[in-house]
């Protein structure tokens, strides 16, 4: 599908169809991205599909997905764009004796020694893709501002070029784990979204979804007892994926209930350090004796 | 007021409680709602949240303000209508209104309280709006009214016997015995202010003068474990602020100072010449911090806030040392450097502090005197006091004396206290016999504790 959702409805049942469900405003705010042509800036705890979401909505709209992982230490030649310059050399030498020096000039900035980097790779597509710019937050302020032209007006500044104005009009997804606050010239260019974990409802719904032969009483056990994780005060509270790789490993082993033992021995997969073990056994297990 | 106007005004309220609103906002906000179907409530209060409120704080800030701007805003075109409860233009929610009003005299008080329970435990929002005009009707117009929303909202409550701790009494099967949820409790009050609000409007035919959020509203969630989630992902954001903050320098400070002596001193090499220049060496600033916790009952609430603040200052600087306090103080540096984990230095402190002792009420003065005794060598200039405690001596003496010799002989002395202004010096609080050494914040919400890193990491001297 190419052309862009006509309803809120219609985008919250593609998202659906496409593995994902969307809860509360979030199919509200996906569509109007799109119609905006606004980019969308998704903060919340992780692993609460905030990534998932841009891949959805790619899938959905029958788009290539455009990946930027941002980290510390990121910088434009890595994001934007770069100069090729091995090939630049080539052709200077290519054509030392002869030519120019303005027709060598001209000729070594142009398109054809440009090397994309996902930035510009977005805008500079023939068709329009889902760009994602995965945890923004990781990445200095600095990094930031250089978005800032992208995301208001959809072009790129390249000195020796000039503006490139894009192609096509890709829908922008940000992804915050808010471990910074964020600068308020971006949160200014976007629509804002933000995702907690689901109710316990909602999470049944998603268990269900990705592991449909999970029989619903252990699922519904499943989900209560991550939403009692998640309560206490841990490093590192268990995520929806994480729910769903419990799931699944139960079904592996066969498991047709959650038991003590059950969840001594399966509780690796959703609590990943080693005072959280402690603590969750200490809590979890006894209201299972 | 057509709708241009009223999400204008909105877009001021906003503005007024501090969510940063710039025309372009507004300009967004237009435009989302020209793509939604804005006649629904729900779709047109997220559509004006997602491009509005760009923060969970200011999330909560214009959930706040639009239920209130909307409800004004209906109840001054009510007003203007004409239009009274039990009239010809009542809804269906005003006709049961009125039914409520009726059936007033015959209300079973007791039968009253098990339907309210029951709806709180079940989460049915739809019968609790219900189930608050009728327990308006039942108790609110029989006495009295204070006309003071707040205390009539905590009156009817109290009736109604509503609480979240466990209520062993109700036999088993009733909502009560379990305690009632927090979070439905919280949506009832609201849902009871609202109702006595609208009675309030419809007495006096006129709106009462809107007021600002106060800060209660939206201040940090003080209660127990539940809320420390939150108040840790908070105090991380803080952390990092802390850890950068003072690292870079700013406008002038950013060059360098020529070392005038050092630099003559070289040029003797080059016949008086000052060809090299010195620079006097960058000093980076070391605080030492000494921060005196208190964790006694009466701060209850903001002990957990200030610990992971302690936690969080202990994370960010290396040369700190911790204290807690009841009746005397304990050095708990070692605990913090011990454990990592926030629950089990919780744990530790309130177990083997040993600082409470008889009362278990507070004494500053003996405080003071046992923290002078322990660190009087060592605190010096450059050194930084923090106090975290409401100043509440329970009738004892303050002993400012001590304090003061305290804060004379350390550089800079802050006192935070969690206690809203308006409760300073009112009873047993003493602050202001300390407040002439010291220089206080009122610190109970994130963004009091900002400003007071700012503070702390501003102005340090050198």
């Amino acid at each position: 599908m190419d052309s862009l959702p006509e309803s809120v409805d219609a985008l919250a049942a593609g998202l659906r169809a496409a593995g994902y469900l969307p809860g509360g405003s979030t199919a509200l705010v996906a569509y109007l991205a799109t119609r905006l042509d606004k980019p969308v800036l998704v903060e919340g705890p992780a692993g609460v599909g905030k990534t998932e979401l841009a891949k959805a909505l790619a899938s959905y709209l029958g788009r290539d997905l455009v990946r930027l992982q941002c980290y510390e230490g990121l910088d434009e030649a890595k994001a934007l764009y770069e100069w090729n310059y091995r090939k630049q050399l080539l052709r200077i030498q290519a054509e030392a004796d002869g030519a120019g020096w303005a027709e060598v000039q001209d000729d070594i900035f142009g398109e054809e020694f440009l090397l994309a980097r996902p930035l510009l790779a977005a805008i500079s597509a023939k068709t329009p893709v889902v760009l994602l710019i995965d945890e923004i937050d990781k990445t200095d302020q600095e990094f930031e501002a250089m978005l800032l032209e992208l995301l208001s007006d959809f072009q790129i500044t390249i000195p020796e070029l000039g503006a490139v104005a894009a192609s096509s009009q890709p829908v922008v997804v940000l992804t915050s784990n808010n471990s910074r606050e964020l600068t308020e010239a971006l949160k200014r260019r976007c629509l804002y979204l933000w995702l907690d974990y689901p109710s316990i409802e909602h999470e049944l719904a998603i268990v269900r979804l990705h592991a449909p032969a999970l029989p619903e009483t252990v699922a519904r056990k499943l989900v209560e007892m991550v939403a009692m994780v998640r309560e206490l005060d841990l490093k590192k509270p268990p995520s929806i994926a994480e729910s769903i790789d419990w799931a699944r490993a139960l079904l592996l082993l066969g498991r047709s209930d959650i038991d003590a033992a059950t969840f001594n021995e399966t509780m690796s997969v959703i609590v990943k350090h080693r005072t959280d073990i402690e603590l969750v056994a200490e809590r979890v297990g006894l209201a299972l004796q | 007021m057509n709708l241009d106007q009223q999400l204008l005004g909105l877009g001021d309220q906003l503005r007024a409680e501090g969510v940063a609103i710039g025309t372009s906002e507004l300009l967004d906000a237009f435009a989302a709602l020209g793509e939604v179907d804005w006649r629904e409530r729900a779709s047109f209060q997220q559509a004006l949240a997602a491009t509005l409120a760009k923060s969970p704080e200011d999330r909560r800030v214009f959930d706040l303000v639009f239920e209130r701007f909307f409800f004004r805003a209906s109840e001054a075109a009510a007003i203007e209508a004409g239009i009274r409860e039990g009239g010809e233009g009542a809804g269906p929610g005003e006709r049961a209104g009125a039914q409520a009003d009726a059936a007033a005299g015959r209300i079973d008080l007791e039968e009253l309280r098990g339907q309210i329970a029951r709806a709180l435990a079940a989460g049915d929002e739809a019968r609790l709006r219900d189930l608050a005009r009728l327990a308006l009707a039942a108790i609110g117009r029989a006495s009295d009214g204070s006309n003071v929303v707040g205390i009539d909202v905590q009156r009817i409550r109290r009736v109604l016997g509503l609480r979240s701790d466990p209520q062993p009494e109700y036999p088993d099967g009733d909502p009560r015995r379990e305690g009632l949820p927090r979070e439905a409790l919280r949506r009832f009050e609201a849902m009871l202010r609202r109702e006595l609000e609208r009675a309030q409007i419809e007495r006096t035919r006129e709106l009462p003068p809107s007021r600002p959020l106060g800060d209660l509203d939206r201040a940090l969630p003080s209660g127990p474990a539940a809320d420390l989630a939150a108040v840790h992902r908070v105090v991380a954001q803080l952390r990092r602020r802390l850890a950068s903050t003072g690292m870079e320098r700013r406008g002038s400070d950013r060059h360098d100072h020529v070392d005038i002596r050092a630099t003559m001193r070289a040029s003797l090499q080059t016949g008086g010449v000052p060809v090299v220049v010195k620079y006097r060496p960058r000093r980076p600033r070391r605080p030492e911090i000494y921060v005196l916790c208190d964790v006694s009952t009466s701060v209850t609430s903001a002990s957990v806030f200030f610990l992971s603040v302690l936690h969080a200052l202990h994370d960010s600087f290396r040369r700190m040392r911790s204290f807690v306090f009841i009746e005397r103080i304990s050095e708990v540096t070692d605990t913090f450097a011990r454990q990592r984990s926030f629950k089990a230095i919780s744990d530790a402190i309130s177990t083997d502090a040993g600082v409470a002792d008889v009362s278990g009420y507070t004494d500053y003065g003996r405080v003071w005197s046992e923290f002078r005794a322990l660190v009087e060598d060592e605190l010096h200039p450059r050194a930084t006091v923090i106090v975290l405690g409401d100043a509440r001596t329970n009738g004892r003496d303050p002993r400012a004396d001590i304090f003061a010799t305290i804060a004379a002989r350390a550089g800079r002395t802050f006192w935070l206290n969690p206690e809203p202004r308006l409760y300073w010096n009112y009873g047993d609080s003493v602050i202001d016999a300390y407040a002439q050494w010291c220089t206080v914040f009122e610190c109970w919400t994130t963004r009091q504790l900002e400003d007071f890193v700012r503070a702390l990491s501003g102005s340090a001297p050198r």
